[in-house]
């Protein structure tokens, strides 16, 4: 596939960063020109605050904000109500722990997986302190995969909630949504999906996978950091309280009290990052551009690809599945390297890779590491990338005499 | 900037590192945790009666950095008083590393001098009682 050598002179950062190979798009990945270009636009010809002012600008700057909420509504197969914007994956979870949270009390459960991230443990953690409930996790199998056999003994009239990472970012395992979501239904709970892996790497349909929420930051699909979606059912949305409050979020204030405006606008406080959602909003279009289906079978080929040379690299072990539905992030071990030792050395050959627990202790400490390396996949990697971090592996175990 | 962090004498502290273990009759030990890579080190400190360094062993996971580290400063300290092991600082981490560790890796290079610190600043009841006539 031609991609990658069509579609790297839109992202400026690949060639001022004098990186031969940047794996680490699952960290962040880049930017390109039309995204910037748009955030530009904002600030140069239109900088103004959304919903308020009477002028042109202010006009302009809120019809092209609330425009991004269509994009992202169908992008999703979603409605434009059911987009709340955020500040990104872990603003949108916490908002969910804090506003369903308070829903739950003693008795009730929660359910996740023990591959989560920190931002879908953690806040969830907390609010089972404050409220009384209880956390539930699907173990994981020796293949990677969720233990569904498990999850369906764990999933029981007294769940409430059932809230799972869509694509491991430290596994690359895709989860079986779409089973969970029938589990979880069955039960009277809600599913709901972080997807700030998934989103960049293939086609999300949130009536397809009929999960009730969806979590996601622009950052790892090519816009800016700072700004992410919470996607929810109508219905759900217009009975949740919401988590931040003051100005825009409000339909009137008295001294004595206050009433809220309606979902999605009541979930989101304060001026938010315009300029971001305007960026995310170009992402978008960029990704519809190339294609999603397209995006997806180059990261297919590339992850096929990419397993294929590391597994056959002795001393190194894949951490994650190696058949089945996954996606471009490769979590290894090379046998007797630190993490962190590799990436520095990868850095020698212009090869950028995250090295660490990847947000995600609890999962390490079950597999029992302290961490591991990834390589991740973008848009713009080709198989020479995969090349490239191939002779950084060989001749790092050089200079650590492995 | 990093170039020459892989040094003969990092990885050999690294594959075969001084004082690791665990000691079970510590009468001090503290735990580090790396939050940025999850790495731990555990230190077992050992005073004996003149308030000196009688033994010390460290125990845990990390890169050569933080290994390396670890070996030449428990090295550094065995045998050796009290208000000299309070007085190690970063800088003295970095001469005994003998290398350009650089800001992102310096995080690792500390984490067995802040484990020491956590150690050193322990109430002193479990220490035994200092009545050295030297």
């Amino acid at each position: 596939m031609q991609l990658p050598n069509v579609i790297q002179k839109d992202f400026p950062s690949l060639h001022v960063m004098d990186m031969r190979a940047f794996l680490d798009s699952a960290a962040s990945s880049l930017t390109p020109v039309s995204v910037i270009e748009a955030m530009n636009d904002y600030y140069q010809n239109f900088r103004s605050n959304v919903h308020r002012g009477m002028y042109k600008t202010a006009g302009e700057a809120t019809e092209r904000y609330e425009a991004v909420r269509g994009t992202v509504a169908n992008f999703l197969n979603a409605a434009p109500e059911e987009i709340v914007f955020s500040k990104g994956t872990t603003e949108s979870l916490n908002l969910l722990a804090t506003s369903l949270g308070r829903t739950f009390g003693p008795g009730d459960e929660v359910v996740l997986t023990e591959m989560e991230h920190h931002a879908n443990l953690v806040p969830w953690q907390e609010a089972a302190k404050r409220h009384g409930f209880v956390l539930k996790f699907i173990p994981i199998t020796s293949e990677y995969r969720l233990d569904m056999e498990a999850a369906r003994a764990l999933i029981t009239s007294k769940t409430k909630a059932v809230s799972i990472v869509h694509a491991s970012n430290v596994l690359g395992a895709v989860n079986p949504a779409k089973e969970l979501a029938a589990l979880a239904h069955a039960v009277g709970a809600v599913l709901i999906l972080d997807a700030a892996q998934s989103i960049p790497h293939m086609k999300i349909d949130v009536r397809d996978l009929d999960c009730d929420f969806l979590a996601f930051s622009a950052h790892k699909a090519y816009g800016p950091t700072g700004v992410g979606v919470l996607y929810g059912k109508k219905a759900l949305l217009e009975k949740m309280e919401p988590a931040q409050y003051g100005g825009d979020m409000i339909r009137e204030v008295k001294y004595e009290g206050s009433t809220w405006n309606d979902a999605p606008m009541k979930f989101e406080a304060g001026t938010p990052n315009i300029a971001g959602v305007i960026g995310l909003g170009a992402a978008i279009q960029y990704l519809e551009a190339i294609g999603m289906d397209i995006a997806e079978a180059h990261d297919l080929e590339l992850t096929a690809y990419a397993l294929e040379k590391l597994s056959a690299i002795p001393g190194v072990k894949i951490v994650g599945p190696t058949v089945g539905e996954r996606i471009g992030v490769i979590s290894f071990e090379v046998s007797g390297a630190h993490p962190h030792d590799l990436a520095t050395l990868f850095d020698r050959e212009g090869v950028a890779v995250r090295g660490g627990h990847h947000c995600a202790m609890p999962l390490m400490g079950k597999l029992g590491l302290s961490g591991t390396c990834r390589a991740s996949f973008g848009i713009y990697n080709g198989k020479e990338d995969v090349e490239a971090l191939v002779v950084a592996i060989e001749k790092a175990k050089v200079t650590l005499k492995l | 900037m990093e170039e020459n962090i892989y040094m003969e004498n990092i990885l050999d502290h690294n594959k075969h590192p001084h004082n690791a273990g665990r000691l079970e009759d510590a009468s001090r030990r503290a735990r580090e945790l790396n939050p940025s890579c999850g790495d731990t080190i555990e230190l077992f400190l050992k005073l004996d009666a003149c308030d000196r360094v009688a033994d010390v062993k460290f125990d845990g996971k990390g890169c050569a950095v933080s290994m390396a580290s670890a070996s030449l400063l428990t090295d550094r300290i065995k045998g050796r008083p009290f208000a000299e092991v309070l007085a190690i600082s970063e800088r003295d981490i970095l001469e005994l590393l003998g290398i350009d560790v650089g800001p992102m890796r310096m995080k690792c290079a500390m984490l067995s001098l802040r484990a020491l610190k956590s150690a050193l600043s322990q109430p002193r009841e479990s220490d035994p009682n200092t009545s050295c006539s030297h």
